[in-house]
């Protein structure tokens, strides 16, 4: 197996190679420990913002915000189901945009940071269907049906899965990357199938009540609780990304040290 | 309260898979640390 190479590898490597030119565009990140230092001084910030923004939502949300004249208390799911319905999306986008990067410009913490985002974006996108789905058995009577914005959520959490199976099915990583890449870049044709599908189809599902461009249709008594969930959970997926990208540079580079470890006292196999 | 069960499962759910996936994140940190310390510990380049 042929370890990934590292830049302060790569440049003792004395075969010839393609190096990005130091200090231009993304490559400045491109150097483990500069990204070791700089995402740690920027997780404690990330996790407490999150960790804060989304208790002062979830309590608000809770216990302040009024309850829904139709939908009666159940309405308090949505501060919980919403934000975790974008951040599956959001995720996703995430995703391919690491997977480009990685395909294109081959830089070598993209496929790293993809690897470590889909298991994150899976399980917000699993919060995203359970919240559904206990928020669907009192007002549908179901706690599922096949709804054209249910199934395409169900479509994207399957992508995960599959980037996650995928990215870890081949002995050499570079290969389970690429493969993974390619599949993430597919995919993304299902995201506006996602956002649209409550326009494109005679949905169950209820359309957006927020936009980019529009006055949203709720009252704002509901909006600020759901604005702070929305928030916080964003800076707790990007900590977690953060944190196990992170860890991943580090067990890289503990493989790497290894491996030149047994290549030196010439153990067999190395 | 109307739907109280309905509300406590999806409120515990959103909290706890986010929680279960920062203590796992944090362990994983922290024996990558310490084996990456144990393997070389003098180098300052790559910190940290």
């Amino acid at each position: 197996m042929v370890p990934r190479v590292d830049a302060p590898t790569a440049i003792a490597s004395p075969a010839p190679t393609i190096r990005p030119r130091p200090g231009r565009g993304l490559h400045r990140f491109a150097n483990p420990g500069r990204f070791l230092r700089l995402s740690g001084a920027l997780l404690p910030w990330l996790a407490a913002g999150g960790a804060l923004l989304t208790a002062v939502g979830v309590v608000w949300g809770l216990f302040f915000a009024p309850a829904d004249w139709q939908q009666g208390d159940a309405v308090r799911i949505m501060y919980v189901h919403v934000p975790a319905a974008w951040l599956a999306s959001a995720g996703y986008l995430s995703l391919a945009v690491c997977s480009a990067v990685a395909l294109v410009w081959r830089h070598p913490l993209a496929d790293l940071a993809a690897a470590e985002i889909s298991p994150v974006g899976a399980g917000f996108t699993a919060i995203c269907l359970a919240t559904g789905s206990l928020w669907g058995r009192p007002m549908w009577g179901a706690w599922w049906v096949w709804d054209a914005r249910l199934t395409s959520v169900l479509v994207l959490f399957f992508l995960y899965l599959g980037h996650i199976a995928l990215v870890r099915a081949f002995d050499n990583p570079e290969r389970g990357y690429r493969a993974g890449a390619i599949l993430a870049l597919v995919g993304v044709v299902n995201l506006p199938i996602i956002k649209f599908s409550v326009d494109w189809w005679n949905t169950l599902h209820q359309p957006a009540s927020i936009s980019l461009f529009g006055a949203p249709t709720m009252y704002v008594s509901m909006l600020w609780p759901l604005l702070f969930t929305a928030f916080g959970y964003t800076l707790i997926f990007a900590a977690l990304v953060v944190a196990r990208t992170r860890a991943a540079v580090m067990e890289r580079r503990i493989r790497a040290l290894l491996m030149s470890k047994a290549e030196r006292s010439g153990a067999p196999g190395a | 309260m109307t739907h109280l069960p309905f509300i406590a499962g999806a409120y515990a759910i959103a909290l706890l898979i986010p929680a279960g996936y920062a203590l796992a994140a944090a362990r994983r940190l922290r024996v990558a640390k310490r084996r990456l310390a144990a393997l070389e510990p003098r180098r300052r380049g790559f910190r940290q």
